[in-house]
């Protein structure tokens, strides 16, 4: 334990703690612990990589390491508090996904992976979310947005909606 | 028409269907409460055995064998890892079961994780199925309350604790030992094999990964029995004598160009024309099929012609896919370019190779480089031979990589370029009128690869 944290609060080491005893050893809570920290701050920062490593007794190396594998995290800056992931794999860009994710880009002014200025929504192009039965689909926080259209969707995206989970 | 009363979605549709009274209500948890205080864990790997069950995830291989390979008398722990990471294009059928009957599934894991003495099982569901998470999270902690989870199950002597694990976006966390990895902490690359996991898995210990739909399977097969599964599917063909047959019910996902997409369950061996006209209603807008993947992208194309293929586990293969996959088919109608097809293809794939081995690393970039070149219309009929190429030389078939990923992404390329030839061959003329014959090399386009 690291005596000055200034990132991960008690609550998220309370929250990965309560993990440990599912694992035999403490680098298999290193996704749960980056997902804890970004469903709260949106990104996992290299300082707050720093403390999980340090709260799991790693090199920082190892987790970042992991982190940047799965290109899931950001890093530099906070995702929107919507982060909207549009689907263009097969199934979805048959029945026009390509065309929703630059639609959807264009309207909110924003490139792909890319979010808005106010901080709103985060727009980014996601492989198969399996949800093929209702193509093209978004996945927006927690919730899936079924067969859309481009209006539909653009609509769908400026309601608030819940935290992911 | 060829089909069977469902069994495996019997809760869809039902009223809190996803609900442990529910699920009892419909004989759930029976054969567990019966099974486990008056059997031993190999009577269960019989049964599955003698079922011919073949594993639901993509690769089809026998899973009562499949549990077998684990030690003899190993002191422990064994692990037993559920594959929840269904991210194969066109692929939803474990979802449904997650989100449906969750019931069912946990059922299934109890009976496999008794039959391989595991007491540990670790469900690496994917990120982008919110709604799973919490229909399991919902159901694990009902099975835990009914004393089905947890210490001495029903009065068994036997303990099972089941953990959901969150992946993290990432298509190759479907491969086992990089579902392994994942879920040590690390990066998703796969290992070499052997050693295979059930001598040394998932922190170092024997491990047995299994599919979502093969748990359900599991479930269905101690509740109805080993006849009734074998009274369904394609028989072992006898002038085979590797061919292990293809039982039981299959969820197969239907989407693309049909009029009701959608995960239907049939009999093993229904054929892809069947499939699209009595479930699907037939080709949209009263299109023709250009072409179908048989089951998820990396199974590769079948024509028009080749519809009436049984999807079984031999079926595809026999018009040179790569398998029966996941069973997920994608129908492409005929105004779609093969062009487009198969740049959407390999943008998957260059998005999603791991990068450890250079031939999947480089040959999924360099094909995704070059059908954007020629989507741009700077194509050369040369591409078209060097596209060919990688799919020959990439994947563990031809023996340069440590996993399936190549092979699925070669497929594509190799079917495309084989059946659709004139297509890309008429697209590059068209659109290059004084370049199509060019062979000097070009220059390179930027990198695409996530990880």
């Amino acid at each position: 334990m690291i005596a000055h944290r200034k990132i991960l609060t008690d609550e998220m080491v309370a929250k990965i703690e309560a993990l440990a005893p599912r694992y035999p050893n403490r680098r298999a809570l290193t996704l749960p612990a980056l997902h804890i920290v970004n469903a709260e701050l949106r990104h996992v920062p290299l300082q707050a990589v720093a403390e999980i490593a340090a709260v799991l007794g790693l090199a920082p190396a190892e987790v970042q390491d992991t982190l940047t594998f799965y290109q899931f995290f950001h890093q530099e800056k906070p995702h929107g508090r919507v982060r909207a992931f549009v689907c263009r794999s097969v199934s979805c860009a048959l029945r026009g996904g390509d065309h929703l994710l630059e639609h959807l880009c264009k309207a909110n002014g924003i490139d792909p992976y890319g979010t808005t200025p106010d901080g709103d929504l985060t727009i980014e192009p996601a492989e198969c979310l399996g949800a093929c039965d209702f193509a093209p689909c978004i996945l927006a926080n927690d919730d899936l947005l079924k067969n859309m259209t481009p209006e539909a969707a653009a609509a769908a995206l400026k309601q608030p909606r819940a935290k992911a989970t | 028409m060829p089909s069977c009363k469902p069994v495996l979605l019997e809760a869809v549709g039902v009223p809190d269907g996803h609900t442990l009274a529910s699920y009892r209500s419909r004989g759930g948890y029976a054969p567990v409460e019966k099974l486990l205080p008056e059997k031993q864990p190999a009577d269960v790997v019989e049964m599955v055995k003698a079922s011919g069950l073949r594993g639901r995830g993509g690769a089809g291989f026998s899973t009562g064998l499949k549990w077998t390979f684990l030690p003899k008398d190993h002191p422990g722990p064994i692990y037993l890892c559920i594959n929840a990471d269904e991210s194969e294009p066109g692929t939803f059928n474990n979802r449904i079961l997650m989100e449906d009957d969750p019931h069912q599934v946990l059922e299934g894991i109890i009976l496999s994780a008794f039959a391989t003495r595991a007491s540990t099982a670790y469900i690496y569901l994917r990120y982008e199925y919110p709604r799973s998470w919490h229909r399991l999270q919902a159901a694990i902690d009902e099975a835990y309350a009914a004393g089905l989870l947890g210490k001495n199950i029903t009065g068994s002597g036997f303990s099972l604790d089941v953990y959901l694990h969150r992946g993290a976006a990432a298509y190759i966390c479907g491969e086992e030992t990089g579902l392994i990895e994942s879920l040590e902490g690390k990066r998703a690359w796969p290992r070499i094999k052997p050693p295979f996991p059930a001598i040394e898995g998932l922190f170092r210990k024997p491990t047995v990964v299994n599919n979502i739909e093969t748990m359900a399977c599991v479930a269905q097969i101690a509740r109805r029995g080993v006849d009734w599964f074998k009274s369904i599917g394609v028989p072992a063909d006898p002038n085979n004598p590797r061919d292990p047959g293809s039982y039981g019910p299959k969820l197969y996902c239907l989407s693309g160009h049909v009029e009701r997409p959608g995960c239907y369950e049939a009999p093993l061996g229904i054929t892809a024309r069947q499939l699209i006209e009595e479930f699907g209603g037939g080709v949209w807008k009263g299109r023709k099929a250009k072409a179908v993947i048989p089951g998820g992208i990396s199974m590769g194309l079948m024509t028009e012609a080749e519809l009436d293929t049984p999807l079984d586990f031999a079926g595809p293969g026999k018009v040179g896919c790569l398998g029966l996959g996941t069973a997920a088919v994608v129908v492409i109608d005929e105004t779609v370019s093969i062009v487009d097809f198969l740049h959407n293809s390999c943008r998957f794939f260059a998005h999603e190779s791991c990068g450890q081995c250079t031939p999947c690393r480089e040959g999924t970039s360099w094909s995704l480089r070059m059908l954007e070149r020629i989507k741009a219309g700077k194509g050369r009929l040369k591409d078209l031979d060097l596209l060919a190429e990688i799919g020959a030389t990439m994947g563990m078939m031809p023996g340069s990589t440590i996993c399936g990923l190549a092979d699925g992404a070669a497929w594509p390329i190799k079917n495309a370029i084989k059946k659709f030839r004139g297509e890309f061959e008429d697209y590059i003329k068209q659109t290059n009128p004084h370049g199509w014959m060019v062979t000097d090399p070009v220059p390179a386009l930027q990198i695409v690869g996530a990880h």
